[in-house]
């Protein structure tokens, strides 16, 4: 295949990535690895390092949208930011130091779960008893805007977050992935925060847990501008349309078909790993 | 509901910045390599001069289509940076301590990793 080609393959891929990643909230770092490893055979640490890149690109994109509309919380963010940089970062050790097959495997194991945690049906955030002192004192509780003006919300479970945060940016430097799972999944069950809230919360984080990996796997080399070219401006385009429709779209079945994506990426990232095949 | 409309201002521009030096990169590159097979199969790493970012600067500014690129990837990396010091700013204007201190110690963590391994 020629850079011709595989150019615009991957931008193609990159507009659907980054709508359903905005749209879901899950960014988009889940099936960019495996497809590039996978569909295109490259090293996964040039996919990983591709990657990164896209999740930043989805966050910002849908972020642009997002933000405006008033749904993500900037406080809640900020503080459990504190947590996934330093994880990314502890993340990124960790990947230079094991074997790439390793990390393939881990890819696996990890993305499994993911879909898993993605199937599994969820109540929406409780809005009432009592809040937390931990997020009364660091200010936490909101409003968002709803069909019949302000719906206010209640942060629960703070430091539990805070620690399940941690991991997600552990998993975000070594994988190269957002992590958006996990950190939708600890922001609404946790947390108790409602659904948009806490999606679109964590799409202005996965970009800056992104970017705390991204600079140290910049200056490793491992993101390549043929890869990149393809992958920003499709991404980007995708993930603006995708956080364009989500106040409209209900997203239940479209999770219901990433996660079966996903799943089967995983079965064959795990495979490839045992098999020695990267 | 100011300070969120100017991080999403921010970020637009960012984005749309990446994409203005990422997109004529991109037809510089494929203008010279479009052609030649494209070959991800064995890692090597960047080279030097696109993994730096003062080289990466002079080889987007002498108009090479990776350094347009990689360019490009720098300021959307930067984006989500922008986004946290503004918000530092944000909470300093609020009165804001606790969140300034907060937001301070995150975008210390960013430019330790951007630039640290140098």
């Amino acid at each position: 295949m020629n850079l011709f080609e595989l150019t615009a393959l991957l931008a193609v891929s990159g507009l659907a990535i980054g709508f359903l990643g905005s749209l879901t909230g899950l960014g988009g770092g889940f099936i960019v690895v495996p497809l590039l490893v996978l569909g295109f055979g490259v090293d996964i640490r040039y996919a990983i390092g591709a990657s990164l890149v896209t999740v930043i690109a989805t966050s910002s994109g849908a972020a642009a949208a997002y933000v405006r509309d008033g749904y993500a919380n900037i406080r809640i963010a900020m503080f459990l930011e504190v947590g996934t940089t330093l994880g990314a970062l502890a993340g990124t050790s960790l990947a230079l130091a094991l074997p790439k097959q390793a990390i393939g495997v881990l890819f696996g194991i990890v993305l499994l779960h993911a879909a898993w945690l993605n199937l599994r049906k969820r109540s929406e955030g409780k809005t009432s008893g009592g809040g937390s002192a931990v997020a009364a004192y660091f200010g936490m509780d909101g409003a968002y805007p709803g069909a019949a003006g302000l719906v206010s919300y209640q942060a629960h479970r703070v430091p539990v977050c805070f620690g399940l945060m941690t991991v997600a940016g552990v998993l975000s430097g070594l994988l190269g992935i957002g992590s958006g799972i996990v950190k939708v999944l600890a922001m609404d069950q946790v947390m108790g925060l409602p659904f948009k809230v806490s999606t679109a919360t964590s799409n202005f984080m996965i970009g800056v847990t992104a970017a705390a990996g991204a600079g140290v796997y910049f200056s490793r080399g491992y993101i390549d501008p043929g890869l990149a070219m393809p992958v920003v401006p499709g991404v980007l385009a995708g993930a603006f349309l995708g956080a364009r429709l989500l106040p409209r779209v209900e997203t239940r079945r479209l999770r219901v078909l990433f996660a079966a994506a996903i799943a089967c990426a995983a079965g064959e990232m795990i495979y490839n790993g045992v098999a020695g095949k990267f | 509901m100011a300070m969120e409309r100017t991080l999403g201002r921010l970020l637009r521009v960012g984005v749309l910045a990446a994409i203005a030096l990422v997109l004529p990169g991109a037809v510089l590159y494929l203008a010279g390599h479009g052609w030649e097979r494209a070959d991800y199969h064995t890692f090597r790493g960047e080279p030097a001069e696109l993994r730096r970012i003062v080289p990466v600067f002079w080889q987007a500014l002498s108009l090479r289509g990776p350094g347009l690129i990689q360019l490009g990837v720098l300021l959307l990396i930067s984006t989500p940076v922008a986004r946290v010091a503004s918000s530092a700013y944000a909470f300093a204007r609020q009165g804001d301590r606790l969140y300034v201190a907060i937001t301070l110690t995150v975008l210390g963590v960013l430019a330790y990793s951007l630039l640290a391994s140098r």
